[in-house]
């Protein structure tokens, strides 16, 4: 599968409500530089469904992880040592081969200025830390609607 | 009498010797400009060379004070300028509380893995025992709907009395996660109070500090030296972690809907 293709099917609930039917498979790099939060990600993200994550603790050592093309999806903090996950961001839009790889950021980082830059990097999804397991199932559907519609 | 107190007392003292140095100023410059109106250039030449020696003095006399004060300020940072440096680390207050900032970063760490590890030993006892009760439910409800066999009866009866067995074991287990969820919260009562000392000490270097900065400004006052202070620019791709007092700053979101807010106002 291609990154960031054709991870979510929809159907027609039995209450005729449009639901969005995620690849539970799918590869989902998290990266943060601590890892109690990469721990409580991986556990929500079981929670969801989804066992398929491996950890990175930076943008220096996520990005060749990225470009072995395994990952369907990113979730990244934005302030870390070394390369930070906004670095990461516009890296993997820049790279021709990840441009459309599904990115959500779970950030501390909460001033105005840096979710406009952020978006404007081109970012799928922006969750403030800190956050409730029904945020984050929340922002993950609402991206993999979105690439698919 | 306290720091605080020397410190007012110095105020005191430079704010007059500065007033008394503007005043000699003013008073020979007048009577340079008369002497120079007069041509008497002779006369007017050593008053500029008063005047050097007026403006050298109260040069020395606030370098001495600012020497003073960054001597007094460095002992009141308990920075100990011995020359063995293992032991200037040991006794530095502020590496102690560097050190102290690192023992919380471990214990927070500590903490929340410990957490973590029970509450994961948990999750899967929890989703059996559910998993379990509902395979039972529906067999009892065969039960009273009469569908089950004496065969199928005998084994959902073994069946329950092993679930229950298991349930007694399980949730005692799960108590004791629990319990230990609340004991590994301990943490805060060690950090709280680790921290606060921190923050202490901060408050002090930062009052010195300041005193520092006022002392070194009428240095410059006297020496007429003016800084280009540039204010670093802010690269908005450097993350600065967690924002503080969010409701108090227009610049900075206080929620998750404020996100989304912003997010769709950009036409996300």
């Amino acid at each position: 599968m291609k990154a960031g293709k054709c991870s979510a099917k929809y159907w027609v609930s039995s209450v005729g409500i449009l639901e969005v039917a995620l690849d539970k498979n799918m590869k989902i790099l998290v990266v943060d530089d601590f890892s109690t939060m990469r721990r409580i990600l991986k556990n929500l993200l079981r929670d969801l469904g989804f066992s398929n994550v491996e950890e990175a603790d930076d943008g220096t050592t996520a990005l060749p992880m990225l470009k072995t093309g395994k990952f369907q999806f990113l979730i990244t903090d934005w302030n870390m040592p070394g390369m930070s996950g906004f670095d990461l961001l516009k890296a993997v839009r820049a790279d021709n081969a990840l441009k459309n790889l599904p990115v959500l950021m779970v950030t501390a980082e909460a001033k105005r200025d840096q979710i406009v830059a952020a978006a404007q990097a081109g970012v799928n999804g922006y969750v403030v830390k800190p956050f409730t397991a029904a945020v984050l199932k929340e922002k993950i559907e609402k991206i993999f609607e979105r690439i698919d519609a | 009498m306290s720091n605080n107190e020397i410190a007012r007392y110095g105020d005191a003292d430079t704010e007059a010797d500065l007033d008394n140095f503007e005043e000699q100023l003013r008073q020979q410059t007048e009577h340079l400009m008369s002497k120079v109106q007069a041509g008497d250039f002779a006369e007017a030449l050593k008053l500029v060379s008063e005047l050097n020696e007026t403006r050298d003095r109260g040069l020395y006399r606030e370098v001495g004070r600012l020497t003073r004060s960054l001597h007094e300020a460095l002992v009141n940072f308990h920075i100990d300028a011995g020359n063995n440096p293992r032991q200037q680390a040991e006794l530095s207050q502020i590496s102690d509380a560097s050190d102290r900032l690192a023992y919380v970063v471990n214990l927070t760490s500590n903490a929340a893995n410990r957490t973590m590890d029970l509450v994961e030993a948990s999750m899967p006892i929890a989703a059996d025992l559910k998993t379990e009760a509902h395979e039972l439910r529906n067999e009892w409800h065969k039960l009273g709907r009469r569908q089950l066999t004496p065969e199928e009866f005998r084994q959902l009866y073994k069946r329950m009395d092993r679930f229950l067995n298991d349930l007694t074991q399980k949730s005692d287990q799960v108590h004791d996660n629990l319990s230990e969820i609340l004991l590994a919260q301990g943490y805060q009562d060690l950090t709280g109070q680790l921290i606060q000392k921190v923050t202490t000490l901060v408050r002090e270097v930062e009052e010195n500090l300041v005193r520092l900065v006022k002392m070194a400004g009428r240095v410059d006052q006297i020496t007429g030296i003016q800084h280009d202070i540039v204010f670093p620019k802010v690269d908005v791709g450097q993350g600065e972690g967690p924002q503080l007092q969010k409701d108090e700053r227009p610049d900075v979101v206080s929620s998750q809907d404020d996100v989304d807010d912003l997010l769709s106002s950009l036409g996300f």
